[in-house]
């Protein structure tokens, strides 16, 4: 096994992760300004790859296709946000539960109602269809390099709004003291709309990145959903810094895991066995390192209200 | 007799006297469409025990029912093709012993998921559930043995001493009885003083705590209860559709195991049955007329979530009361 | 002399830079009520639920009975007999009051986990919790949700679940807050029978009841005892008057 492969997939292993924290990003966010566990996000992660996919195919531009995720998934964000959310704040998280499940049922209805079971297809950006060669030889998708970028650039983004600016300033005082912030004379119902909108917007992003390597599809969210669950659950929920360590750990040791765990089988056993056994058991493992830092640490890495 | 109970009778009675009736007039599909009602209730009624009495509110039981079903499936194929199962022992064909086995193995992977999952609380206990269920998924979408992403099929439906299981309103029967019996499981333990411990585990368990009580034991036994009857559930939807598959295992199912008690009532001894008729009128009535019909679903539940917490139950008797 | 019920020896907490008890001993003796007084913030709160076991000390001991009760949970300390009442009411808000009780007593008995008889025909259960509703005057009232009773009813449920527990030493958590004058007085009486049967370690508000009540006073002033003694010592302590009555020494 060459070295130049084990960098290859650690790469896909950062790329997946840098992926997971776009969703993971939104979704902390969200619990730990509004205490809300949104189900549907998914759906706007989806959204965000359909309106990519659309625009990309009738202007032929990649670039605006990606403005487009953007705008439609932060727009339909703010809209399931004024229409749905907002009454699920003061509700526990049974009620919050169901009706993002029944906010997936319904967007996953009305995209396939609107676009069709098949799935569209949306290619990568002629600018960034190639391949560059790494230190030691080996190549390299510039793509999913430049997903890496992008991602780095959101960690920051992020990190800035937060820390710098007086949206960040909110966002801090609204995850401390809800009742706080009301007193200071902050309208609380535009910041949980823009809070909403901008995790939505970042879910919407990747899945349009996501969207140009594999297919558009409906149901496409959900395995990133759940992927995003554990991200969190790990790094502790409420935390942005968390969610970053939280995905490019699952990121890389899901990656990794399915790559190396039926090579080392092979020393003990037939390799068809150690084949399917390997896969079997990486398929599992992110979930049994989750399971491992629960045991140790229930709140998860970086609890925000520990 | 208080409303609650006259709803409960009416609910009760309705189906099977449904099931009599489409049988009369020879419909046996509508037979089959009770069974899935009574199978789908007896699930969401293990659930029940976790959530409406514990107030956990697991998002992965379909691991459990998928157990159940998955139990059966293999059973039926190692008594099939006459291979032994684990340790020499052979497969089985025979409902009894592969109800004794769900009933194990959901009780043991409860007990594993519960201990870790119960160490938390609120949010982080929906979530990891949830992740415990999908890894249970991936695994059996990933583990060629059994089938793998394309499922497993049983080649006759498993048998009951003195019965003839193939006749669909004796399997109807049989599925009924289960979910009765569920029910008087769920009823028996709301009285007890197990129930009571649960039941105010969930409203407060800081005073739980403070008379002697430790919430942390007492809902892990209900966790496992809770996911022993849903396996039950599993291993008779597996003999209904003759099938079984990841599906049974995914993150859908356990949602839809809310929604049943959720549409039904929460809390309610009889939410989950309600709710089940409900699901499977919605699936019929509305899926007859477009394919689209989660749609209409989705809209209904978070009419339901939004406007009407009581649920079918809440609607036509009133609000609950305790003892 | 016999040992302490409860005997508590240089317990610390802090959180961060916030010293909430600082070295706190004091000791509850059979048949007294040892009042615990002190300005809002002097970390009365965060010795009690040192005591119950909700928070863990950073260091000192806690004995109950003779025995170190440091590392037990809160259902352990609660089933070797430390009854507590809260300071915001704390119950099953659903169940009825008679069954608020008749958890208690199951609590006392040993075993949740039986999962056959139903509570509600268990006399085992029942008698005895009605026996303690009685016994604070809410026998009337059995039927009813604790959460439709009235604000009094609800600090007098949680006296008699204290009760049914078969409690040793009682910690009772600003009972008499937000009762009536009417209310304070009853149950001001009703405490000074109840310490003949486990002692009282009571922290209170109402000096009125205090005064009333207590063999022995402590106040908590900054996470420190500054003072023990009886009512007379307490009274014309300068120290006291000057830190918590507010009066210049």
């Amino acid at each position: 096994m060459s070295s130049a492969l084990i960098i290859e997939q650690v790469l896909n292993g950062i790329q997946l992760g840098v992926t997971l924290f776009l969703m993971a990003a939104g979704l902390t966010l969200i619990f730990g300004v509004m205490g809300l566990i949104n189900l549907a996000h998914g759906s706007l992660y989806m959204v965000g790859a359909f309106a990519c996919a659309v625009v990309a195919a009738a202007t032929g531009s990649f670039w605006l296709g990606l403005a487009a995720s953007l705008a439609a998934a932060a727009a339909a964000g703010a809209v399931m946000e004024i229409l749905v959310i907002r009454r699920l704040y003061a509700r526990d998280h049974l009620d919050q539960v169901l009706a993002t499940f029944a906010l997936i049922l319904i967007f996953s209805e009305a995209t396939r109602w609107l676009f069709g079971s098949f799935p569209l297809y949306l290619n990568i950006p002629s600018a960034l269809s190639g391949a560059v060669h790494l230190p030691g030889g080996a190549q390299y998708s510039l793509y999913r390099l430049a997903i890496i970028g992008v991602g780095i650039v959101v960690a920051a983004g992020l990190y800035l709004l937060i820390s710098h600016t007086r949206l960040g300033m909110r966002i801090r005082a609204g995850e401390s003291d809800r009742e706080m912030i009301g007193a200071l004379g902050v309208d609380i119902r535009t910041l949980y709309t823009i809070v909403f909108a901008l995790g939505a917007a970042l879910a919407g992003l990747a899945g349009a990145l996501v969207g140009a390597q594999q297919s558009v599809q409906v149901g496409m969210g959900e395995p990133v959903l759940i992927l995003a669950f554990v991200v969190i659950v790990i790094g502790g929920i409420g935390s942005i810094k968390g969610a970053l360590i939280g995905a490019v750990l699952v990121g890389v040791v899901d990656t990794l895991g399915r790559f190396l765990l039926p090579v080392l089988l092979e020393v003990f056993l037939p390799p068809s066995q150690a084949a399917s056994i390997g896969a079997a058991v990486a398929s599992m493992l992110i979930y049994i390192v989750m399971a491992l830092i629960l045991a140790v640490r229930p709140q998860g890495l970086f609890a925000a209200n520990a | 007799m208080t409303r609650e109970r006259t709803v409960n009778l009416v609910l009760l009675l309705l189906v099977p006297a449904a099931a009599l009736a489409a049988q009369a007039i020879g419909e046996t599909f509508y037979v089959t469409l009770a069974t899935r009602i009574a199978i789908l209730a007896l699930a969401a009624t293990g659930l029940n025990i976790a959530l409406g009495l514990g107030g956990l509110v697991s998002f992965g039981h379909a691991a459990f029912f998928g157990i159940g079903g998955y139990a059966a499936g293999i059973l039926a194929t190692h008594a099939f093709n006459q291979e032994p199962l684990l340790f020499g022992l052979p497969g089985s064909k025979q409902m009894l012993v592969i109800w004794l086995t769900s009933l194990v193995a959901s009780g043991l992977v409860a007990a594993v998921i519960g201990a870790i999952s119960l160490r938390t609380s609120g949010v982080y206990f929906i979530m990891i559930t949830l992740a415990f269920a999908q890894m249970i998924y991936y695994f059996a979408i990933s583990w060629p043995a059994y089938g793998g992403e394309d499922g497993l099929s049983l080649y006759v439906r498993n048998s009951f001493p003195g019965l003839n299981t193939l006749d669909p309103m004796t399997f109807f029967l049989i599925c009924y009885g289960l979910l009765v019996l569920g029910l008087l499981v769920f009823a028996t333990l709301r009285a007890s003083r197990f129930g009571t411990a649960l039941q105010a585990s969930r409203q407060n368990p800081t005073r739980v705590a403070a008379v002697g009580i430790t919430p942390y034991r007492i809902r892990l036994v209900a966790f496992i209860l809770s996911g022993m009857v849903t396996a039950i559930a599993g291993a008779l939807y597996a003999d209904l559709n003759r099938f079984v598959s990841p599906s049974m295992l995914s993150w859908h199912m356990s949602g839809e195991l809310i929604v049943l008690i959720i549409l039904g009532g929460t809390g309610r001894l009889f939410g989950p049955l309600a709710g089940a008729i409900l699901y499977i009128l919605f699936e019929f009535v509305l899926g007859g007329l477009t394919e689209s019909w989660q749609l209409f679903l989705g809209l209904i539940l978070l009419g339901v979530v939004l406007f009407a917490r009581g649920g079918l139950i809440g609607l036509l008797a009133g609000k609950e009361r305790h003892g | 002399m016999a040992e302490p019920v409860l005997d508590i020896r240089s317990l610390k907490k802090s959180f961060g830079a916030v010293v909430a008890t600082d070295g706190v001993s004091l000791d509850l003796r059979e048949g007294e009520i040892h009042a615990l007084i002190g300005p809002n913030g002097a970390g009365k709160s965060t010795l009690i639920h040192q005591i119950a076991g909700t928070i863990r000390p950073d260091s000192g001991e806690i004995r109950f009975l003779g025995q170190d009760i440091g590392t037990l949970g809160v259902a352990e300390r609660a089933r070797l007999g430390l009854g507590r009442t809260f300071q915001v009411s704390s119950l099953a808000h659903e169940f009825s009051a008679l069954r608020n009780v008749m958890l208690a007593v199951q609590g006392s008995q040993g075993s949740s986990f039986r999962f056959f008889r139903p509570v509600m025909d268990d006399a085992s259960l029942k008698e005895p919790a009605m026996a303690a509703l009685e016994r604070v005057g809410l026998a009337n009232r059995a039927g009813i949700p604790a959460a439709e009773l009235s604000h009094g009813e609800r600090r007098q449920l949680e006296i008699a679940i204290a009760l049914a527990l078969g409690s040793r030493a009682f910690l009772l958590d600003e009972p008499m807050a937000g009762m009536g004058p009417e209310g304070s007085q009853a149950l001001t009486a009703f405490l000074d029978g109840l310490r003949q049967e486990a002692p009282i370690l009571l922290v209170e508000h109402d000096m009125e009841a205090v005064f009333a009540l207590a063999d022995r006073i402590s106040v908590l002033v900054y996470g420190r005892v500054i003072a023990t003694g009886s009512v007379e010592e307490i009274r014309n302590n300068p120290t006291v008057r000057e830190a918590y009555l507010g009066e210049p020494a």
